[in-house]
C-alpha cells in the first residue's frame, strides 16, 4: 500500500476517533453542569448521592466502563446492545452502531463527571465578595451568577478544561477495546492483514496534529480572557 | 424620630453572640463612624443593615417607618428592594474583574432599568442617563481617564474609589463602608479618605466602619464604639476621643495610638 492509501485508510479511523471526541465534548461539557450543581446542592441526600456517583465513575477505569455499557444491558436486562442497537443503526446505514453507542455513553458520563469537578472547583473558587457586591447593588441571584460569576468561572476553568480535553483526544483509543474502528484499530488491521507495522506508529502523527491545533486554539482563548484578573 | 434607627439587634453564629441587643440611630446627612477592635461585631452589624446576614432579633426603622423586623420572611424581590436603600463599600473592593470601570458602574443600574415597564420604548434614554451619571461620578472620584480600564489595571486606592462610585450609582439613602482603607497600602489611604470627606461635605448619609481614628474624629458627627457585641460608648467625636468615659474605650484608644 502506498503512503497515501495508508493515510486515507487511517483517516477513516480517525474520523471515528473525532466523532467520539466531539460527541463527548458536546454532550459531556453541558452535562457536567447539572452534576456540579447537584454535588454543591444544599439538599444533603442529593449532594452525597451525586458525590458517590462521581466517585464510582472516576474510580473505575474508563475501559471497564465501556465494557459495562456494552455487555451489562445484555447480561442483566436481556437487552444485548449489539443486537438491538446494531439493527437500529443498520436501518440508517451505520455499521457497528451498538459498539459506538456504548463507547459514547461511557465517554459522555465519564467525562461529564470529570468536567463537573472542574466546574465545581471553578464556582467555589469565586470569592463570596463577588456575590455580595452584586446583591448589594440590587442584582438577583441569577443575574449575579450569569453576569458576574460565570465569566470568572470560565476564565478559571479554561486551563484545567484544556488539560482534560487533550486527555480526551487520546482516550478515544480506548474504543479499540470493544473493536470500534477508530484509528488504532485500523492500524492494527493493517498490521495483521497486510503485515505492515509502521502505520501503527504513524497514527501518533494524527493525534499530535490534532492536539497541536487544539493547544493553539485553547491558548488563544486563555489569552483572550487574560484581562480578567481573578 | 431619627432618620435611621437600629433597635435591639442581636445576632449569634452558633454559640457565639456577635451582636447583643444593639441600638443606635442617626439623622439624615450625618456621618456615623463605628470603631472597635476586630471581632467586636462592627462588620456583622453593617452586613445586617445591608441584608447580607439575618439578625436573630431586632428592628430597623427608616425615615420614621418600621422597615424590617428580624424573623420576618421576605421574598427575594422584597429583600432586593429594601437592600437598595443602602449601599455598601467593601474592604476588598469587590469590583467585577471582567468589566471595565464604567461597566462596573453601569451594570446593576442597567439591569434594573430592564425591569421597568417602558424599558423597550425608552431603552436608549435610560442607558444614556445611566452612563451620564456614571461619567459624573467618575469625575467626582477623579477617575475619568480610567473609565475604560479593567480593575486589574488599577491601584488599590483607585479600585476603592471606583467601588465608591459604583455604590453611589443607585443613590442609596445610606452609604455604608466596611473598613474601606484597611486593604490599602498606607500611601493610598489618603485618596480614598479624600473622597469620603467630599461625600460628607455633600451631606451624604454614611456609616463608616473604620480603624482610622484620626479620620473618624475629623469626619464624624457621631462615633459608636463597639466591644464584644455591644455598643460600649457613643457620642460626639471630640468628646469620645479626648474624654473617653468607659475603661474599654480608654484601653482601645491607648492601643491604637
Amino acid at each position: 500500500m502506498s503512503f497515501l492509501e495508508v493515510t486515507s485508510f487511517l483517516f477513516d479511523g480517525f474520523k471515528i476517533s473525532m466523532l467520539i471526541f466531539a460527541v463527548t465534548l458536546l454532550c459531556g461539557a453541558p452535562l457536567g453542569l447539572p452534576i456540579a450543581m447537584c454535588s454543591m446542592s444544599k439538599f444533603k441526600p442529593l449532594k452525597y448521592l451525586t458525590k458517590f456517583f462521581v466517585w464510582i465513575v472516576r474510580g473505575i477505569p474508563l475501559m471497564l466502563q465501556i465494557f459495562i455499557f456494552y455487555y451489562v444491558p445484555g447480561l442483566l436486562f436481556d437487552f444485548p446492545i449489539f443486537r438491538y442497537v446494531d439493527d437500529f443503526g443498520a436501518q440508517f446505514g451505520f455499521e457497528d452502531f451498538g459498539r459506538i453507542v456504548s463507547v459514547l455513553m461511557a465517554f459522555v458520563i465519564n467525562y461529564a463527571c470529570y468536567f463537573s469537578e472542574i466546574y465545581r472547583g471553578g464556582i467555589e473558587s469565586i470569592s463570596q465578595g463577588q456575590y455580595e457586591a452584586g446583591y448589594v447593588l440590587g442584582m438577583t441571584k441569577s443575574q449575579v451568577f450569569f453576569k458576574v460569576v460565570l465569566k470568572q468561572v470560565i476564565k478559571r476553568i479554561v486551563p484545567p478544561m484544556s488539560n482534560e480535553i487533550i486527555t480526551l483526544i487520546k482516550d478515544t483509543a480506548l474504543a479499540n477495546s470493544i473493536m470500534v474502528a477508530e484509528i488504532i484499530k485500523k492500524a492494527g488491521e493493517l498490521a495483521s492483514e497486510e503485515q505492515i507495522v509502521w502505520p501503527l506508529f504513524y497514527t501518533g502523527v494524527f493525534y499530535l496534529a490534532f492536539v497541536g491545533l487544539l493547544t493553539i486554539l485553547l491558548g488563544k482563548l486563555e489569552k483572550k480572557l487574560s484581562y480578567i484578573k481573578v | 424620630m431619627a432618620y435611621f434607627e437600629v433597635k435591639n439587634v442581636s445576632k449569634s453564629f452558633g454559640k457565639t453572640e456577635v451582636l447583643k441587643s444593639i441600638d443606635f440611630s442617626m439623622e439624615k446627612g450625618q456621618v456615623v463612624s463605628i470603631i472597635g477592635s476586630s471581632g467586636s461585631g462592627k462588620t456583622t452589624l453593617l452586613r445586617c443593615i445591608n441584608f447580607l446576614c439575618d439578625p436573630d432579633l431586632g428592628e430597623f426603622y427608616l425615615e420614621g417607618e418600621k422597615f424590617f423586623t428580624a424573623g420576618e420572611k421576605l421574598k427575594d424581590k422584597q429583600i432586593r428592594e429594601k437592600r437598595m436603600n443602602f449601599g455598601l463599600v467593601f474592604q476588598q473592593f469587590n469590583l467585577f474583574p471582567q468589566y471595565n470601570v464604567k461597566e462596573n458602574l453601569c451594570l446593576a443600574p442597567k439591569l434594573l432599568a430592564e425591569e421597568k415597564e417602558d424599558f423597550k420604548e425608552k431603552k436608549q434614554e435610560y442607558f444614556d442617563e445611566i452612563e451620564a451619571h456614571a461619567d459624573h461620578l467618575l469625575e467626582q472620584v477623579g477617575l475619568t481617564e480610567k473609565a475604560e480600564n479593567y480593575p486589574g489595571e488599577l491601584s488599590g486606592g483607585q479600585q476603592q474609589r471606583v467601588a465608591i462610585a459604583r455604590a453611589l450609582m443607585l443613590s442609596p439613602k445610606i452609604l455604608c463602608f466596611d473598613e474601606p482603607t484597611s486593604a490599602l497600602d498606607p500611601e493610598l489611604t489618603g485618596e480614598v479618605l479624600k473622597v469620603l470627606r467630599e461625600l460628607a461635605e455633600k451631606d451624604i448619609t454614611m456609616i463608616i466602619v473604620t480603624h482610622e481614628m484620626n479620620f473618624a474624629r475629623e469626619i464624624s458627627d457621631k462615633v459608636v464604639f463597639m466591644a464584644d457585641g455591644v455598643i460600649a460608648e457613643e457620642g460626639e467625636p471630640e468628646e469620645m476621643f479626648s474624654n473617653p468615659k468607659s475603661l474599654r474605650l480608654r484601653a482601645f484608644l491607648a492601643k491604637t495610638e
